[in-house]
Formats: C-alpha cells, sequence, structure tokens
C-alpha cells in the first residue's frame, strides 16, 4: 500500500516524528561522550600550559609535539606547583585546579568591574621557577587564546598559541613552532615600563636575533592576526600587573 | 561474479572523471575555495564528505517513500546535519587533535550542495545499495580535486606538504629558495583556488572534447 506522502497530516506527523528522532540521537549522543569530550579538552588544556613552559617532546627539527595524552596529567602534577587566582582588588588566592576555569570569561567580567577569577599557575622545571598567564584576544575571524611562561625577570620562556578560525596557511600559522619559538627570550618589560611583544612587519630582524627589541617577525599575509597576537599579549598580561609587580619586586 | 556490475562501477568511476562534480557540475566549488591552502585540510575534508554522503544517501534512499515531498529538502537537510554534528562529536571524544584541526570545516559540510544535490537527483528515486555507491563515488570525485588543488595551493603558497618542507627554508634561504625562488602567497587566498580549478577543467575538456558545452 502506497501512502499518500502529499497530505498536510501526513507532512506534520513525518516531521514531529523526525524532530523527535533526531533530537533522541542527538541528545543521547551528546550526553554519552560529554565525559570523554570534558575530559580530552582538560588534558589539551594541560599540554598547552606545560608547551608554555618548555615541557614538550619537541625535538631540534620536529613541529608542535605535546607531552602524549596518557602522560599529560601525571607531568601536569609535576611540573605545575601552584595554582591562583588574581581578583579584582589585585588580591592572589590559591585555587585548586584554577587552570579550568573559563579565561574568556574572567577576562570578560575583570574589564567590566565584575568579580573575576583570573587564573595563574606558577611551574618549576630543571629548579627554574615559570610564571604560567593564560592569554585571549580575536584575530581576523575569530578567538584567539594561548598561555605564556615568564621567568621572574620578565622574560617570555615560551608561549603556546591557538585559534579557533585563523586563514589557513596565514594566520593559522600564529600556532607553528618557527612562530611561537621567536618569543623564546623577548623581554616584556623595559625596567618598571610594561612593554608587552609586539608582532611587527618589518622589524629587519627576522631571525629574531635582537631579544630586547619588544617585538618578533610577522607572518607574511596575516596582518590583523599578527595585531591580534600583539593585543592580546599586551591586554591580557596588563591585567596581571598588580601579581607581576610583586613577582619583580621580590 | 564481479562484486560490482558495470552500471554499479559506472556509479563510482563516473563522478571521478568525465561526471566529476566540482569540474564538471560545478558543485562543492564554495568549500574547495574555502579549505584548500593546506594538503591536510583538503584530505580530512575528504574523508569527512565521503563518510557523511555515504551514510546521508543511504538514509535518504531508505526513506524515500515515506519523505512528505513538501517538505523533502527540509528532511535531508536534517539528515545532512545530524550526522555532521554525530560526526563532530564522536571526533572530539576519540580523536581530539584531528577535531581540532578541522575545527570549522565539518560544519562547512553541512553547506556542501553536493550533498543535496546528490539526495535530491539520485538518493531519492534509487534503493540503498546504488545509491551507497552514488554517494561514495561523488564523494570521490570531490576528495579527488580537493586534493588536486590543495596539492598545488600549499607546494606553490608556503613551499610544504602536510606541513613538511619540501622546498627548504624561505627565511634561512636554503633549497629552491637560496637561487632565488619566492612563494606564491596568493596561492593561499581563496581566488586561487579559483584558478587551480579552472586549469583543471582546462585539462580536463581538452583531453575529452565531448566534455565541452555547445556554446
Amino acid at each position: 500500500m502506497a501512502i499518500n506522502t502529499d497530505k498536510n497530516g501526513y507532512t506534520v506527523i513525518f516531521a514531529s516524528i523526525m524532530v523527535v528522532v533526531v533530537g533522541a540521537i542527538l541528545a543521547s549522543f551528546a550526553s554519552g561522550l560529554r565525559p570523554r569530550i570534558d575530559e580530552n579538552e582538560r588534558f589539551a588544556k594541560q599540554q598547552n600550559i606545560l608547551y608554555a613552559m618548555g615541557v614538550n617532546e619537541n625535538t631540534e627539527d620536529s613541529g608542535v609535539n605535546f607531552i602524549p595524552t596518557n602522560a599529560v596529567e601525571a607531568e601536569f602534577s609535576k611540573y605545575i606547583k601552584e595554582q591562583y587566582v588574581l581578583d579584582n582588588n589585585g588580591e592572589v588566592k590559591p585555587k585548586e585546579e584554577a587552570y579550568l576555569l573559563d579565561v574568556k570569561k574572567q577576562i570578560a567580567a575583570m574589564k567590566s568591574g565584575k568579580d573575576a577569577e583570573l587564573p595563574f599557575f606558577i611551574g618549576e622545571k630543571d629548579g627554574k621557577k615559570s610564571y604560567i598567564l593564560p592569554m585571549y584576544g580575536k584575530g581576523l575571524w575569530d578567538a584567539i587564546w594561548g598561555f605564556v611562561s615568564l621567568d621572574e625577570n620578565m622574560v617570555i620562556q615560551g608561549v603556546y598559541f591557538d585559534h579557533k578560525g585563523e586563514t589557513a596557511g596565514l594566520g593559522a600559522n600564529i600556532k607553528l613552532r618557527y612562530f611561537m619559538d621567536d618569543f623564546n627570550g623577548e623581554y616584556v618589560m623595559d625596567g618598571n615600563q610594561f612593554k608587552g611583544v609586539t608582532v611587527a612587519k618589518g622589524n629587519n630582524d627576522p631571525l629574531n636575533e635582537n631579544k630586547q627589541d619588544y617585538e618578533v617577525d610577522a607572518l607574511a599575509g596575516a596582518t590583523i592576526t599578527g595585531n591580534g597576537v600583539s593585543a592580546m599579549i599586551k591586554e591580557s598580561l596588563s591585567l596581571y600587573k598588580p601579581y607581576l609587580q610583586t613577582v619583580i619586586n621580590n | 561474479m564481479a562484486i560490482l556490475s558495470k552500471k554499479d562501477t559506472n556509479l563510482i568511476l563516473d563522478p571521478l572523471a568525465d561526471n566529476n562534480p566540482i569540474t564538471i557540475q560545478v558543485l562543492g566549488i564554495c568549500s574547495a575555495l574555502a579549505i584548500t591552502a593546506e594538503l591536510q585540510a583538503s584530505v580530512v575534508m575528504a574523508i569527512s564528505v565521503i563518510f557523511v554522503m555515504g551514510v546521508g544517501n543511504v538514509v535518504i534512499s531508505l526513506l524515500r517513500n515515506v519523505i512528505p515531498s513538501k517538505i523533502r529538502i527540509i528532511v535531508q537537510l536534517v539528515v545532512v546535519a545530524t550526522l555532521v554534528i554525530m560526526v563532530d562529536q564522536v571526533l572530539k571524544a576519540f580523536a581530539y587533535e584531528l577535531s581540532k584541526t578541522l575545527g570549522a570545516f565539518i560544519g562547512l559540510i553541512i553547506t556542501n550542495c553536493i550533498i543535496m544535490g546528490r539526495f535530491e537527483a539520485f538518493a531519492l528515486g534509487n534503493g540503498p545499495w546504488r545509491s551507497f555507491l552514488d554517494g561514495i563515488g561523488n564523494a570521490l570525485g570531490y576528495g579527488v580535486i580537493l586534493i588536486m588543488v590543495g596539492f598545488f595551493r600549499e607546494l606553490l603558497g608556503s613551499g610544504t606538504l602536510f606541513g613538511m618542507p619540501v622546498l627548504g627554508d624561505p627565511i634561512a634561504k636554503t633549497g629552491l629558495y637560496a637561487i632565488g625562488y619566492e612563494n606564491n602567497g596568493f596561492m593561499i587566498i581563496p581566488p586561487a583556488a579559483l584558478i587551480v580549478v579552472g586549469i583543471i577543467i582546462w585539462v580536463q575538456r581538452s583531453r575529452n572534447k565531448a566534455l565541452i558545452e555547445e556554446a
């Protein structure tokens, strides 16, 4: 028996059943996989933080190689000694699992003067302390974010950048090693003055030999993304100024 | 007895060359422009589309006698969107690294007009097995072009393939760069994909005159 699929009643019934079935499938997928996805996101965050402080599996000529997922939890607790949050009054409080805070929300809250908790971490590698700060900003198309690791002289020990949707082959290259490596050793403070690091076109230093010029060489064809990275470093780090000042003074 | 009859084989092979969705039907151009700056993205997109088209065509074909014709486009859209979200979630749960590199591309599959085109033109009027072959064939035809375009754009635009330098180091001036070769930044931006696709169409039609439409 052929069904008359042209009737309005049939169309409505079909649509209703379709919505319920599809909704059920998607909901069960989403809730069934949620724990795994959350765990993956947590591991990825740990990998990124460790990467910024120089704990990674890079070799001389390799690309970006994180600590493998199955080992990252142990490495994270080994290298990240302390986790803190900085509130609106410039007060620092220890907080467990601070790295899981949503940096985007906290930075937005901080800027608008609402109650905020900006996370940061103190890591220790080979007896050397590093202060790891999350960053969040915008590139050409969408969000960019990352972590920067500073030593007590405000010299960059390492960075990690990531992006949501920068142009493949251009802005997306901020997460490639040759770009991130350029930041290592750059100063972010000139005496007591906060300078940040600017992604600069035409700084005539493509091999990045001058580490005290507060500049790294830009990516060709990715001006806006590069400007976004400069702005992100400046804005994010300046939020942490009250804390960084105490680090410098010690 | 062959596994596939001759007619069935053609379902797979035709879209690879003489009835290619991109170069002959000029469908799916949008994603061909957007994601082919790098070879890796092209390959991943091709694989994802093969999955979504294969499964989607079967689902639509199974439902072909019960889908109300008034809302068939909506039903097709729902099927594609559901499959794409499922792929996205599964990748996030089991291949997180890969899902990060894919990012926005996964969502782009929904807008791929080849998929809707095959649902509408083929799966609604054919059985599941033939629809499956048709889906795989068209996705392969799409993927082949995507990978060809990605190969040339990444090689000429960045001097790399799958992110590995193959022409030397443009900053330290080694390899080809030592003798004055420069990367062509134009290849990275989307219009270059149009030109590469155009050249592929040109080569294909000059080899097979039957493909040239009468003016």
